[in-house]
């Protein structure tokens, strides 16, 4: 606990001072108009993947008991690993706060982001970053105790509400209480461990976060049935990886890494069936597994790169089935539009 | 010192060499020394400088502190002024501010409080509480603070929920939503009496000295503590009843999830509040301890046989003595106390890194951020420094 409280605080200033000034020649150059990406050069180059990821939360990003990094948010990285190397282990995930992130990005400390993130103008213009797609839709909810009583968030007047500092989820919570008349009483703790533990104690009524963090939270207590998710959501929170602005080509891999996964689940191919793709008739099957369409060499990358991704890791839905599904998160605005009627939509995969 | 004891030969000036441009002056050398050092920091500087705003350029990360002026939208529990999300992110670093200044101001009154009773305590001939001070000390001193803060911030959130508060005396309630009390309905006439009081202390203190000023001319003490009661306690007291006398309490509650009404100390401020005074305290309690011990007993003998009572050795001849052994290091630890404080992070207290923090995490201005904490940090600690230096200049020994 001490070291990770200080060292937030001193890599916050560390990471901005590096930002600013020292690595930043290295880093500065603007990106080639034709094929080559400085980060893609970089990471070459290096030979591995640098991911920012959660500091842990069940389902998106927490090592296991081996220290093999688990979850959704850790799949991308490796998915875009898996592109680049076709070497899901050639990824090093660094552990990152909600206040220490955008930091990590901006200062190259980390080459991507994917780690429960929400989409904002503020964050895609003046922090100099770009998102590359929507991979969860998630919005804000709270979670009480069940011995409480309290079967709605209107019912939260003049109650203790602990929240984490540094996100969206705080600002949500304060335009929410304005809108409806609400009074609370804030207690605001950076570190997630702390925050669970002081509403854990009684300390606050009520805990506010993203509806997959609270599901998160409460899938590892001892009793999960102790404690009730309100029905209430009450902000959007589409969350997705980031990149930093600058580097239009990293970011267009990432992104199609994420569409190509929802594109296999579409197309129904899974990390099962893919060995028989081949012999899909499909045109866009064939396009997908690199066959025709030269797709794979547009991005910079091996033209086979959804086949080495979906035969490891498996498509979207397999990925969220595998990490999510466990703790208690259902498909729901993450289900296919295609078959679904859900807001996962892949842009023509040609 | 006039004119007519100057010795002559002090004020003989040595003969002038004139200034040769070689490298063998040791003038010359050291102006060019002088002139390549600050060049070189200079340029680091500018190096930097120019780099950073090339780079921040570049990712198109936006600069400036043009930010302070929009809406914060960030909660804040405790506040000295009136706060609410709709607010400037200048007022809610406001409040950072106070709240820092609050728990270093109050931390540092009490911890002089506590450390100087440890420290004489551990000089005591009792061997019970000598050994128990310097065993509070020992255990104190060598744990880090991160780990007490949370031990207490764990400690308090043990106590029972609002429900099954605590009620150790009339209308005051413990609970882990922090300690409820009574509060008085703050009226003109109250602010009237606190002006009165201060004006009091400023008259007791007139007072005080025109009666050693007059001991000083014919030996004779008088008393001062009857016209110190009538100013302190006197003067207020009669302000507030010529103002109507009003006395209303605002008892705490219990409506809901929480108390309301009366005042309330939170479980955030009181872990760091009690954190920061028991930490310091031991520090303190071995400065006070070092600065007694540096007084030679034979002063200690003079003074009693002098026919000084005891207190009177200890204020009169002892403590003078001693604090010029005590300030100096005690700035030092008030520094540690004011910038311990920014610890609170840890604990849920919103402090200025904790605001600051949370303000770059927005606006994603890191380095406009950090600028600010450093330059709070850095006022408070010169305010703390410059004072104690006076206090210390004030003190010191006059030499004649």
């Amino acid at each position: 606990m001490t070291q990770t409280s200080r060292s937030t605080f001193l890599r916050a200033i560390g990471a901005a001072l590096i930002a600013g000034a020292v690595s930043a020649p290295a880093l500065a150059q603007q990106p080639a108009a034709g094929g080559s990406s400085p980060t893609v050069d970089a990471i070459r180059a290096r030979g591995t993947l640098i991911c920012g990821v959660n500091t842990g939360l069940a389902g998106f990003a927490q090592p296991d008991s081996q220290g093999v990094w688990r979850g959704f948010d850790v799949d991308y990285c490796r998915a875009v690993a898996i592109a680049l190397f076709n070497d899901p282990d050639k990824v090093r995930f660094v552990p990152t706060t909600a206040q220490n992130r955008f930091t990590a990005l901006q200062s190259g400390e980390v080459d991507m982001l994917s780690r429960n993130t929400t989409w904002t103008l503020s964050r895609d213009t003046s922090l100099g970053f770009d998102f590359t797609g929507i991979n969860f839709y998630d919005g804000q909810g709270f979670m009480v105790k069940a011995s409480l009583g309290v079967r709605s968030a209107r019912e939260l007047n003049g109650a203790t509400i602990c929240v984490q500092p540094g996100t969206t989820t705080e600002q949500n919570l304060t335009d929410w209480a304005r809108a409806s008349r609400i009074q609370f009483q804030p207690v605001v703790i950076e570190r997630l461990e702390e925050v669970v533990n002081a509403y854990l104690s009684g300390r606050c009524d009520a805990y506010t976060t993203d509806v997959s963090g609270l599901a998160a939270t409460r899938a590892v207590q001892a009793r999960p049935a102790d404690h009730v998710i309100l029905p209430e959501v009450i902000s959007k929170e589409p969350l997705g990886p980031l990149v930093r602005h600058g580097d239009q080509r990293f970011a267009d891999l990432v992104r199609w890494v994420h569409f190509g996964l929802i594109t296999a689940e579409e197309l129904a191919i899974t990390s099962q069936n893919i060995g028989q793709a081949a012999n899909d008739a499909r045109p866009d099957v064939q396009r997908l597994i690199g066959r025709s369409g030269d797709l794979g060499r547009m991005l910079g990358v091996d033209n086979a790169f959804m086949v080495n991704i979906v035969s490891r890791l498996g498509n979207y839905g397999q990925i969220f089935e595998r990490n999510l599904v466990p703790i208690g998160i259902q498909r729901g605005p993450n289900a296919l539009w295609t078959t679904a009627g859900g807001l996962q939509y892949a842009p023509p995969f040609r | 010192m006039s004119d007519t004891t100057v010795d002559p030969r002090y004020r003989r000036k040595p003969p002038k060499r004139p200034l040769r441009l070689s490298w063998a002056d040791e003038r010359v050398r050291g102006i060019v020394w002088q002139i390549l050092v600050v060049g070189a920091i200079g340029s680091v500087i500018w190096w930097l400088w120019s780099n950073t705003v090339h780079n921040l350029e570049v990712r198109r990360i936006a600069t400036g502190f043009g930010f302070l002026n929009r809406e914060a939208g960030l909660p804040i529990a405790e506040s000295l002024i009136e706060y609410d999300p709709t607010h400037t992110y200048f007022r809610a670093l406001l409040v950072g501010v106070l709240n820092t200044l609050k728990v270093a101001v109050v931390g540092i009154v009490l911890a002089t409080i506590l450390g100087t009773l440890i420290g004489i305590a551990r000089l005591s001939k009792n061997y019970l509480v000598a050994k128990l001070s310097a065993f509070y000390v020992e255990v104190i001193r060598d744990l880090p603070l991160l780990l007490q803060l949370l031990f207490w911030y764990t400690i308090l959130q043990g106590l029972p929920g609002p429900r099954q508060a605590l009620q150790p005396i009339e209308g005051v309630f413990l609970s882990n939503r922090g300690m409820k009390m009574p509060a008085l309905v703050w009226e003109n006439a109250h602010t009237a009496a606190m002006v009165a009081f201060v004006a009091g202390i400023v008259l007791t203190w007139l007072y005080a000295r025109q009666a050693r000023a007059k001991q000083m001319a014919d030996g004779q003490p008088r008393k001062v503590w009857p016209a110190a009661v009538a100013l302190m306690a006197g003067l207020p007291v009669l302000t507030w009843q010529v103002m109507g006398a009003p006395w209303e309490i605002d008892w705490p509650a219990l409506r809901g999830f929480n108390f309301r009404g009366g005042m309330n100390i939170s479980p955030e401020y009181a872990a760091l509040l009690i954190g920061l005074v028991t930490y310091t305290a031991g520090f303190i309690a071995e400065v006070v301890r070092a600065g007694i011990l540096s007084v030679n007993q034979g002063q200690w003998e003079a003074a009693q046989a002098l026919g000084l009572r005891h207190g009177s050795v200890l204020r009169l001849i002892v403590m003078p003595q001693a604090l010029r052994v005590i300030i100096p290091p005690m700035t030092s630890n008030y520094l540690n106390l004011t910038k311990n404080s920014s610890l609170a992070v840890a604990i849920g207290y919103q402090d200025i890194v904790s605001i600051a923090n949370t303000t770059l995490n927005q606006t994603g201005q890191a380095i406009e951020g950090i600028a600010i904490i450093m330059a709070v940090y850095l006022s408070i600690s010169l305010s703390i420094s410059l004072f104690m230096n006076w206090y210390n200049a004030k003190i010191a020994l006059v030499e004649r």
